[in-house]
């Protein structure tokens, strides 16, 4: 019989064609898609162009993203740009998203179907584990071994072990996936996971609509981990039918599958979150903290931009003021959540609170621009990172949260929670 | 490959690749550009007070965060010859690498060596030693492909060099 396996160990062991796969073990794998963004592709394209090998394995598995600094934010960035619209022209890569087609890169590729569960997805970007949510292995890597892979269409691993999460109970009111997962990075630490496959399941995982489930996938780089992967079930392959022409390959673990850990989550226990700065482990449950005024509000991100959390931010900003003294930015992830949000109304509601509707950019998450932070102030962001300098200076402060808080918090001009404005039910 | 000396940078755990090289500096990949704005968000004099050669030590998870490539690059651009830590984040390992940085796990030299310590770096001997307290902490030797690769600059010059070699053997 074979050896029991978790998920991560047959997806690698079927790929590497091999009967089964220990963890620590390296193996050779094909990769189904490869992306890059405007940061990290020109820096891939450099590499790739010292090779003199000039010819990539499968245009089509190659997709270049352009939405950190974009619309482009200076000269700099905008010859960054130039140069990967170059590249994709010259070697006829179709999945080239800038301008008006462009969203952000891990809530852009599975909305275009480019992803299927079971894939093997490498992606110089660190949330590329986002896709975990699909059942796909998908992992960043750096610019070099991005390169390479454009070049052989295979990358080599170290099976990971891993860590099962299971997640038990009834979630409380507003609280979501980036609750559950900020609550879990607060409980292991941001090296929790380090080289680990995290594998979040349960009674409240398979309630979780996709959108959470993204998010709670893309922030498993936050505690260290190589990928974040939720089995797929019905609601997945509902998912994938809509979106995407690719055949699904379902992989479950093995009931007696050996895991490094297993953890078990009461949910009905566990609070809206907040994390303090300046590491995403630095948790508090809202209800916890004291009086913290606040400078700005971002509702977007890889982690919280998709239309779900448009709808959250609108359900609690609908008739409300945001605070005089906070900027809101609201930054819909993707060309098709910005249509869908103007369609249901939300736009109009943001608008009508005195929000800022940004097209679809990472921009402020990662400092870049659209949203940048002086010294001193602070920000609310439903963003995935909170180190030092991280939205701006490096003597400002920005805190996680989901978009329930983060909206609440808007108004309130304090972080806070949606019961502090009387609303009791999401 | 040769033994490295330097004087010792000392950061703390989860230096994270925002503080290795910010995110508005990434509009650009030139190495020396990169360079310049090194750790600033850590130490703004960092850059400054290192001389080629030197070494960053750090405790747990260096290199946490974001997957650039910017992050390796910019450190070995300002100079930096080695980094020593408790562990590193798993993107920024394999960058290292990639890169042709040196780095090294060890829990007891990240723990021991203090700001300024004059260390030595002997990686084909797997020694880190400390020449102002006169210790000597041990680490695997690093295998003779991974030395090479090091010395090469990193994995792509290395398979261009091991390229080139195989088609002058070749004749």
């Amino acid at each position: 019989m074979k050896r029991p396996m978790t998920m991560a160990e047959k997806i690698l062991a079927d790929r590497a064609e091999l009967p089964a796969v220990e963890p620590g073990e390296l193996v050779e794998v094909p990769v189904d898609l490869t992306l890059a963004n405007d940061i990290t592709a020109p820096l891939a394209i450099k590499i790739f162009e010292e090779t003199k090998i000039n010819r990539l394995f499968d245009p089509d598995r190659v997709v270049l993203v352009m939405d950190h600094f974009t619309p482009n934010k200076d000269i700099k960035s905008a010859e960054q740009v130039r140069v990967c619209r170059e590249f994709a022209h010259r070697f006829k890569i179709k999945h080239y998203y800038e301008g008006g087609v462009c969203g952000i890169e891990h809530a852009l590729l599975p909305e275009l179907g480019l992803v299927a569960p079971g894939d093997i997805v490498i992606g110089a970007d660190s949330h590329t584990c986002t896709y975990g949510a699909l059942g796909a292995f998908a992992t960043g890597v750096g610019s070099t071994d991005l390169a390479a892979t454009w070049i052989t269409g295979r990358t080599w691993f170290k099976v990971p072990e891993t860590i099962r999460f299971v997640y038990r109970g009834k979630l409380k009111p507003w609280v979501s996936g980036k609750d559950l997962i900020l609550y879990t990075i607060g409980d292991i630490g941001v090296d929790g996971a380090l080289y680990m496959a995290m594998e979040f399941a349960g009674e409240v995982i398979r309630r979780l609509p996709m959108a959470e489930r993204f998010t709670m996938a893309n922030m498993a780089i936050e505690a260290g981990g190589k990928v974040g992967l939720i089995e797929p079930d019905r609601r997945t392959l509902n998912y994938v039918r809509k979106h995407s022409h690719k055949a699904p390959k379902i992989y479950k673990s093995d009931r007696k599958a050996r895991y490094r850990e297993i953890r078990e989550y009461d949910c009905s226990k566990i609070e809206l979150q907040v994390a303090f700065p300046h590491l995403p482990s630095n948790v508090k449950p809202v209800t916890e903290i004291p009086e913290i005024p606040i400078d700005q509000v971002v509702i977007g991100s890889c982690t919280n931009g998709r239309l779900e959390d448009l709808a959250v931010a609108a359900k609690i900003l609908n008739g409300r003021k945001v605070n005089p003294n906070v900027r809101t930015i609201i930054i819909p992830a993707t060309p098709f959540v910005y249509r869908e949000a103007l369609r249901r109304g939300y736009l109009r509601i943001f608008l009508e609170a005195g929000a800022i509707i940004s097209p679809p950019t990472c921009g402020p998450c990662l400092g870049g621009h659209m949203g940048i932070l002086a010294k001193g102030e602070r920000a609310v962001a439903t963003t995935n990172r909170n180190f030092v300098g991280r939205m701006g200076h490096p003597e400002s402060e920005v805190y996680l949260a989901g978009p329930a808080v983060a909206a609440a918090s808007a108004v309130l001009g304090r972080i806070g929670s949606p019961e502090e404005l009387g609303l009791k039910e999401a | 490959m040769a033994a490295i000396r330097g004087k010792a940078f000392k950061f703390g755990d989860n230096v994270d690749t925002d503080v290795i090289i910010p995110a508005r500096y990434l509009n650009t990949t030139d190495p020396k550009e990169l360079a310049k704005h090194c750790m600033e968000d850590a130490d703004p004099e960092f850059v400054k007070k290192v001389n080629p050669g030197d070494i960053i030590v750090a405790g747990k998870n260096f290199g946490c965060g974001s997957s650039r490539e910017h992050a390796p690059v910019a450190i070995k651009a300002c100079g930096v010859a080695c980094v020593i830590a408790e562990s590193f984040a798993r993107i920024f390992y394999r960058n290292a690498f990639n890169t042709g940085l040196l780095i090294l796990e060890s829990t007891e030299a990240s723990r021991d060596i203090e700001e300024g310590d004059e260390i030595e770096v002997d990686p084909e001997a797997g020694e880190i030693r400390n020449l102002t307290k006169g210790k000597v902490y041990k680490v695997r030797p690093l295998p003779p492909f991974m030395q090479e690769l090091i010395r090469d600059g990193g994995l792509i010059p290395h398979l261009i060099c091991k390229y080139r070699n195989a088609r002058l053997e070749d004749g």
